[in-house]
């Protein structure tokens, strides 16, 4: 069995024995599993509107597997996504009820202060890495609690007057299009699907390709050797947070300018950013795999909410399946080596 | 004559590579058999065939001349066969005992019986001649005591042919006459040894028997008593060796590198290198004698910008180098095969060919407007595999999966093609074989012969005394005596070293 088709065959042998597994968990419980799987394919791609938002739920999920790959990639973990999403969100938000722009100038504003917004959020755990070798999980989890809250105060006190959420953003800063709406029967996607799959692109560019994605990549595995060749050790740290976070800001630029046109306030986490963790376990920290993983998750989770309506299964069975996934992939040396013994026995029936 | 152990015509193979063809390897009760071979030629994969880590595709293993089918460690063990791994298996907060017994633990009433188990551990080691301390923390004992350590975990277990892995490749010069020692008396307690190693001198004072293989073939057994050291490196490398390398005449020239009053102090303070002198001219090799951890690691890394130098000037070619930064002072004409080549020579996790291009990917014609141009770093990496006789399966093979001679070839030809006026090669032979340590030595002359200037760093004084143009003693960071390799002796080197200034001898004493 050649590498590939084993790196390829874990994931997907994880998602078969989620599934296997809580179609158990469901006959335990009383619930009829092909009832609950019909419910949910019908609940994804059953009607039109229901593609539509299954496409807008991928959109946040990939740029935020895309920058906890990325940081993985360089050899750093960065579990912040969550709170550079939140910032992003913010500020792509605050642009656009701030200004009064033409759209061709206000929608990339907005797009850009998102982004940076979140790359700033990462600047902090990744400078503080590179200057005083704090570990960056500690500090990003930290920081995660800082954006809520401080993105909550600013919403009631700075952008509106002590309300629960600001107004909706003007059409020049929206990523929604009538075009896309009338087509999937007037459902929330919006472009920001396009800007997910350049950055699927800008990912693996950035790191197969060119010289910055080598170093970044050459400091993540080996910093002494990066150092012998020459390498800013320091710099690169804080490069891969920036361009991580840069993606995490996009994630929630994606709710703010597509799915919602607001920000509210929030009484806790959004959960995309730590979707984003398993979403890269899922997809290997490839950029593909990452595409095909954000794909899996905005399926199962759009689906699962017609599995209460037609088929009176909670929808929380879908995110034990999630859950079960995950546990899988990362439990891949159990699959490893089921798959060894397969494929030696194989092997010896074929001498004989 | 009786074999405890056969492997017969054994051949394995994994993608793209054949690790074993055709080798055979029979052990007699109480021999000490070796198995000679470079690094890579199949001798790890072979141990682990035997050891029942690997299934082999062909061939046969017999156990006092039955077949048998070894297909886990489990059987191995239970066969007899153990193990002493060249890099310690050992939990360094636990007793030698507790470390001794780990998977084979005597239980009573479902608590480990320690007391019965240190007396058990007390007996095996006085029946041995394996003085150890039952009850001390593997953490706080020498290396060479953790070996011994490891070789009572196979004699725990019963072992009858034990298998040594570079044994000697981690040991003090005491340590490894204590060792064979212990290879003695466990012979004469009628165990018999396979000594996996690829050096001459222990085979010819210790073996019975050894084992040749050459490029995963075997090539025969041969009778000790009845060969010679040079014959034997023949037919491991498969090619005449030569042990003296052979150079002309330095014709030294201009001074390249000059260090004057160097000073660089470590993080608590010390002065690791105080006020050291030293000038390295074209055309020559100088090397630096000395033991470990005398100033010799900090001198390079001061001179190749790795650390921070507090006092002094250190110049190539009349340039101050202190003030740049590391790449800097690559660009100005340094080459550096560092002493770890884990450490910094090589990024594991790379392929070989990504490593080949680790100083100058970011250069065009390696890269342009910031993208790597792989075909150039592609035809770069196939130029340097074949030039350097790296052996891979592919430019694309992970760093990781090479043997150390290969990767070291894989530096040594990444640093001597950007052509620098200055050499510096830290231990460029540690852990090499002799193809590989002659391969290296005369590149490095090659080096010196085009003019270029080499700084050559060894604590094997037979390196420094074959390749140097001039020898620089250091002792505690200083430069004590340079002395001329033609006119001085391992003992006297010797003596410097340990800090003897009672006469400086030949050579030039411009220190």
């Amino acid at each position: 069995m050649s590498n590939t088709v084993r790196k390829i065959s874990i994931p997907i042998i994880s998602v078969l024995l989620g599934i296997i597994v809580g179609t158990i968990i469901m006959l335990i419980t009383g619930y009829n599993p092909i009832d609950a799987y019909n419910a949910l394919w019908y609940g994804a791609f059953g009607e039109v509107y229901y593609t539509g938002e299954v496409i807008r739920q991928i959109t946040p999920l990939i740029l935020a597997g895309l920058a906890v790959a990325f940081a993985f990639r360089t050899g750093l973990f960065n579990i912040g996504v969550e709170g550079q999403l939140i910032v992003g969100w913010l500020a792509a938000v605050w642009v656009g009820v701030a200004f009064d722009l033409p759209k061709v100038i206000h929608l990339p504003l907005a797009v850009l202060a998102g982004a940076a917004a979140g790359a700033l959020w990462a600047f902090v755990p990744g400078f503080l890495k590179a200057k005083f070798r704090v570990h960056e999980v500690i500090v990003s989890i930290m920081m995660n609690y800082i954006a809520l809250h401080v993105s909550n105060y600013i919403i009631r006190n700075v952008i509106t007057d002590k309300a629960d959420r600001t107004e909706n953003i003007p059409p020049s800063a929206s990523l929604r299009s009538d075009f896309l709406a009338e087509m999937t029967d007037y459902s929330r996607l919006h472009w920001g699907i396009l800007i997910a799959l350049a950055c699927v692109l800008i990912m693996w560019l950035i790191l197969e390709k060119t010289v910055k994605g080598y170093e970044l990549k050459a400091v993540g595995f080996n910093q002494h050797a990066s150092k012998y060749a020459g390498m800013n050790v320091n710099r690169n740290i804080i490069l891969s947070m920036v361009i991580s976070g840069a993606f995490a800001g996009l994630a929630g630029v994606m709710e703010g300018l597509g799915t919602f046109e607001y920000v509210s306030n929030k009484g806790g986490f959004t959960g995309v950013g730590f979707d984003g963790i398993a979403v890269a376990l899922l997809g290997a920290n490839g950029p593909i795999g990452v595409l095909l993983a954000a794909c899996l998750f905005g399926f199962l989770k759009v689906g699962a909410l017609n599995m209460p309506l037609e088929a009176q299964v909670p929808n929380e069975m879908v995110d034990i399946i999630i859950a079960l996934i995950v546990f899988f992939v990362a439990s891949s040396y159990m699959i490893r080596l089921l798959l060894d013994r397969l494929s030696k026995n194989k092997r010896k029936k074929g001498e004989k | 004559m009786e074999y405890v152990i056969e492997m017969l015509n054994i051949r394995k193979e994994f993608p793209g590579i054949v690790a074993n063809n055709n080798i055979t390897l029979q052990v007699k009760k109480g021999e000490i058999h070796a198995l000679l071979g470079e690094n890579g030629a199949g001798k790890s994969t072979l141990m682990n065939v035997l050891f029942g880590l690997y299934q082999p595709e062909k061939g046969e293993i017999r156990a006092h001349g039955k077949p048998v089918n070894i297909s886990n460690p489990n059987v191995a063990n239970d066969l007899g066969i153990g193990m002493v791994h060249q890099h310690f298996m050992l939990i360094d907060t636990f007793t030698v005992t507790e470390n001794i017994i780990l998977g084979k633990e005597t239980v009573n009433k479902g608590k480990i019986d320690l007391k019965r188990a240190e007396k058990e551990v007390k007996e095996i080691s006085e029946r041995y001649g394996l003085a150890v301390d039952p009850k001390a923390k593997v953490a706080n004992i020498s290396v060479g005591m953790q070996q011994r350590v490891e070789i009572l975990k196979t004699l725990y277990r019963g072992a009858e042919i034990l298998i040594f892995d570079e044994p000697t490749a981690v040991l003090t010069p005491q340590e490894i006459t204590e060792l064979i020692s212990i290879f003695r008396t466990l012979i004469k307690e009628g165990k018999s040894i396979i000594l996996i190693t690829h050096k001459l001198k222990e085979i010819m004072e210790v073996c019975d028997r050894v084992t040749v293989i050459r490029k995963g073939e075997g090539i025969g057994t041969y009778n000790v008593s009845e060969t010679n050291p040079n014959e034997l490196a023949n037919l491991m490398v498969g090619r005449e060796v030569t042990f003296k390398t052979d150079k002309k005449e330095a014709t030294p020239k201009e001074t390249v590198l000059k260090i004057t009053d160097l000073t660089v102090k470590d993080s608590r303070g010390i002065e690791v290198v105080n006020s050291l002198n030293l000038d390295v001219r074209a055309g020559e090799i100088v090397g630096i004698a000395g033991v470990d951890g005398n100033g010799q690691s900090e001198l390079i890394e001061a001179i190749t910008g790795l650390i921070k130098t507090n006092n002094g000037s250190i110049t190539l070619n009349g340039k101050e180098l202190s003030v740049l930064t590391p790449r800097k002072i690559t660009e100005s004409g340094i080459g550096h095969i560092p002493q770890d080549r884990h450490k910094h020579g090589l990024v594991l996790d790379f392929s070989i060919g990504q490593n080949m291009a680790l100083q100058s990917y970011y250069k065009p014609p390696f890269s342009k407007n910031g993208f790597l141009n792989q075909k150039v770093i592609d035809k770069k990496a196939s130029e340097l595999i074949e030039e350097f006789d790296v052996r891979t399966p592919s430019m694309h093979t992970p760093a990781r999966a090479l043997s150390g001679g290969n990767q070291q070839k894989a530096i040594i030809g990444r640093e001597v093609d950007r052509n620098p006026d200055l050499l510096i090669a830290a231990q460029p032979t540690r852990g090499l074989d002799v193809g590989a340590i002659e391969f290296i030595h005369k590149r490095l002359i090659e080096q010196r012969d085009k003019g270029k200037a080499v700084l050559l760093i060894s604590f094997e004084l037979e390196e420094i005394l074959n390749v140097s143009d001039r020898i620089a003693v250091i002792f505690d960071g200083k430069i004590i005596a340079i002395v001329n390799p033609k006119e001085t002796t391992e003992q006297e080197l010797g003596l410097l070293m340990a800090g003897s200034k009672a006469k400086k001898v030949g050579g030039e004493n411009n220190v």
